[in-house]
């Protein structure tokens, strides 16, 4: 039981520069096992960078990232191989599994999963742009996973698009629970998927607020508690003018 | 849900029209060889008419010499175009993910790309003296350059989501080369193996002027020095019709399920 409390991902003290550009200021984070936490801030303010970081694509100049288990990345899109069928994607997920009838019975549980079943022998440019996102998404899940890293991985789909993915995530993560760190400029997403939003200040990026959203998912995007904790994220951006709060 | 360029049914019509169009086309050049032929513009040893074609063809066929000379031509294209492939794609391959080496090769790359392969003649010569050889030093001369050049832009062109996502899900080494880089360069290579399969068959018909006792280019230099134009004719319809029909033949590799996706977006 000890284990289910620890943290998956802790960021102490993390700064990051591109030459003369800093980036991230002395930036500290714990990311609790299963738990959803998404990061929000102005455009260009850094969030790519921290996910860089976390995935181990790039090594902070200063600071330490402890990482426990294997992080994947959903990325915003075009992160299918096109060359390969939705099937030998998600297969990609698997490919430590040595045993083939074990992998094949895997790939169609997480098909199944993301409800695309009929589309396994479909090569990624012939789907849509939320389909693509799924099989990602099953991809992601596959195996021995354990840290989810998503950048913006909805925001290239249409609105409704993006409702119906908010929606599969949170369905797909009550059956197959991982620790989420996503990062977004929708605030809507954050309000409906978070359990815990994390707001990052301009460039040099650093945590400006901590809010912890604790309504079980799935959540509808018009549920009060849902509305409330926008308003909580955009007076946190400075963005809500109707409360008077002005940038 | 899927995408789908246009309904197939109008396609299968467009495509069946352009086929009979073409058709038509090749009809009506024939149809203005026989007119000119017919007005004895030009003397016949000058302008052979379709009929003198068609009986040099019988000629050639019987003797057996348009058949060895068409296998001739093809074994030497085959080799010289295998071995610069086989060569060029791994180079170019190599080539693509090294920025030093690139920088330091390309212009050089370049020069021999841009250099015509029959300027190669003299030393084709000399070198490998008569027969096949001197003919598949000219072929890999001139396709392995372009070959090696396009993998090499192919793979310094590749997004570089792809070998995040690959290092996400530990591909290195090998693997990396043949499951990811490989693969996400095919459709174009498959496009230069099309160029670079043009530019061979075009070469190999000076190449066989000098130097080969068989061969297409031969069969054409043999009817100039006979004036027989009839002849050369004939050997030029083979000539065209073979370069489309093997182009025909690499134009099915696009149709790859693994590869359709780099020209269909």
């Amino acid at each position: 039981m000890n284990d289910k409390q620890a943290s998956k991902l802790v960021v102490d003290q993390v700064s990051h520069r591109y030459g003369e550009v800093a980036v991230l200021e002395n930036l500290t984070l714990e990311v609790k096992v299963n738990e959803v936490v998404m990061l929000v801030g102005p455009s260009g303010c850094g969030k790519t960078t921290l996910l860089d970081l976390l995935s181990g694509h790039m090594a902070p100049v200063s600071g330490k990232i402890t990482r426990q288990g294997t992080a994947r990345t959903v990325y915003q899109q075009d992160g299918l191989f096109p060359w390969l069928t939705v099937w030998e994607n998600v297969g990609i997920g698997l490919r430590s599994v040595p045993d083939p009838k074990q992998r094949d019975d895997e790939i169609a549980e997480l098909l199944e999963l993301v409800n695309l079943t009929s589309f396994k022998n479909h090569y990624p440019h012939q789907l849509s742009g939320g389909m693509r996102q799924r099989a990602e998404l099953a991809r992601v899940l596959a195996g021995d996973s354990d840290i989810l890293l998503m950048d913006e991985p909805f925001s290239a789909l249409d609105y409704q698009a993006r409702l119906t993915m908010r929606r599969e995530l949170a369905r797909v993560l009550q059956k197959r629970p991982r620790t989420v760190v996503f990062v977004t400029h929708d605030i809507e997403e954050a309000a409906q998927l978070a359990d815990r939003v994390l707001i990052l200040s301009k460039r040099p990026a650093t945590i400006c607020q901590e809010l912890p959203i604790t309504i079980p998912r799935p959540r509808g995007l018009a549920d009060d508690e849902v509305v409330e904790a926008m308003r909580m994220i955009l007076r946190a951006l400075g963005l809500n003018n109707t409360d008077g709060v002005t940038v | 849900m899927t995408r789908q360029s246009s309904p197939p049914s109008t396609q299968k019509v467009s495509s069946r029209l352009g086929r009979f169009s073409s058709i038509l086309v090749l009809l009506g050049l024939i149809l203005l060889w026989y007119g000119i032929s017919a007005l004895n513009l030009f003397p016949a040893y000058a302008f052979p008419s379709p009929a003198s074609v068609l009986v040099s063809f019988q000629e050639e066929l019987t003797a057996g010499r348009l058949l060895n000379d068409i296998v001739a031509s093809l074994w030497r294209v085959a080799i010289g175009f295998v071995l610069a492939v086989g060569l060029g794609v791994p180079i170019g391959l190599w080539l693509g993910q090294h920025l030093q080496a690139r920088q330091a090769l390309v212009p050089m790359l370049n020069f021999f790309r841009f250099l015509s392969p029959l300027a190669w003649i003299p030393f084709a010569i000399l070198w490998f003296h008569i027969g096949d050889k001197p003919a598949i030093f000219l072929i890999f001369m001139a396709t392995f350059f372009p070959m090696t050049l396009a993998t090499m832009v192919a793979v310094a062109s590749i997004p570089s989501i792809y070998f995040r996502v690959a290092k996400d899900y530990n591909y290195s080494g090998i693997e990396l080369l043949t499951q990811v880089t490989f693969p996400a360069v095919l459709p174009q290579v498959i496009t230069a193996l099309r160029m670079s399969y043009g530019i061979a068959w075009v070469v190999i018909v000076a190449a066989e002027m000098v130097g080969c006792q068989d061969g297409l280019g031969y069969g054409i230099w043999e009817a100039r020095n006979g004036l027989r134009l009839d002849s050369a004719v004939c050997y030029m319809i083979v000539i065209g019709s073979l370069g489309m029909g093997i182009d025909r033949l690499f134009a099915e590799l696009t149709k790859l399920p693994a590869v359709r996706w780099g020209y269909e977006r």
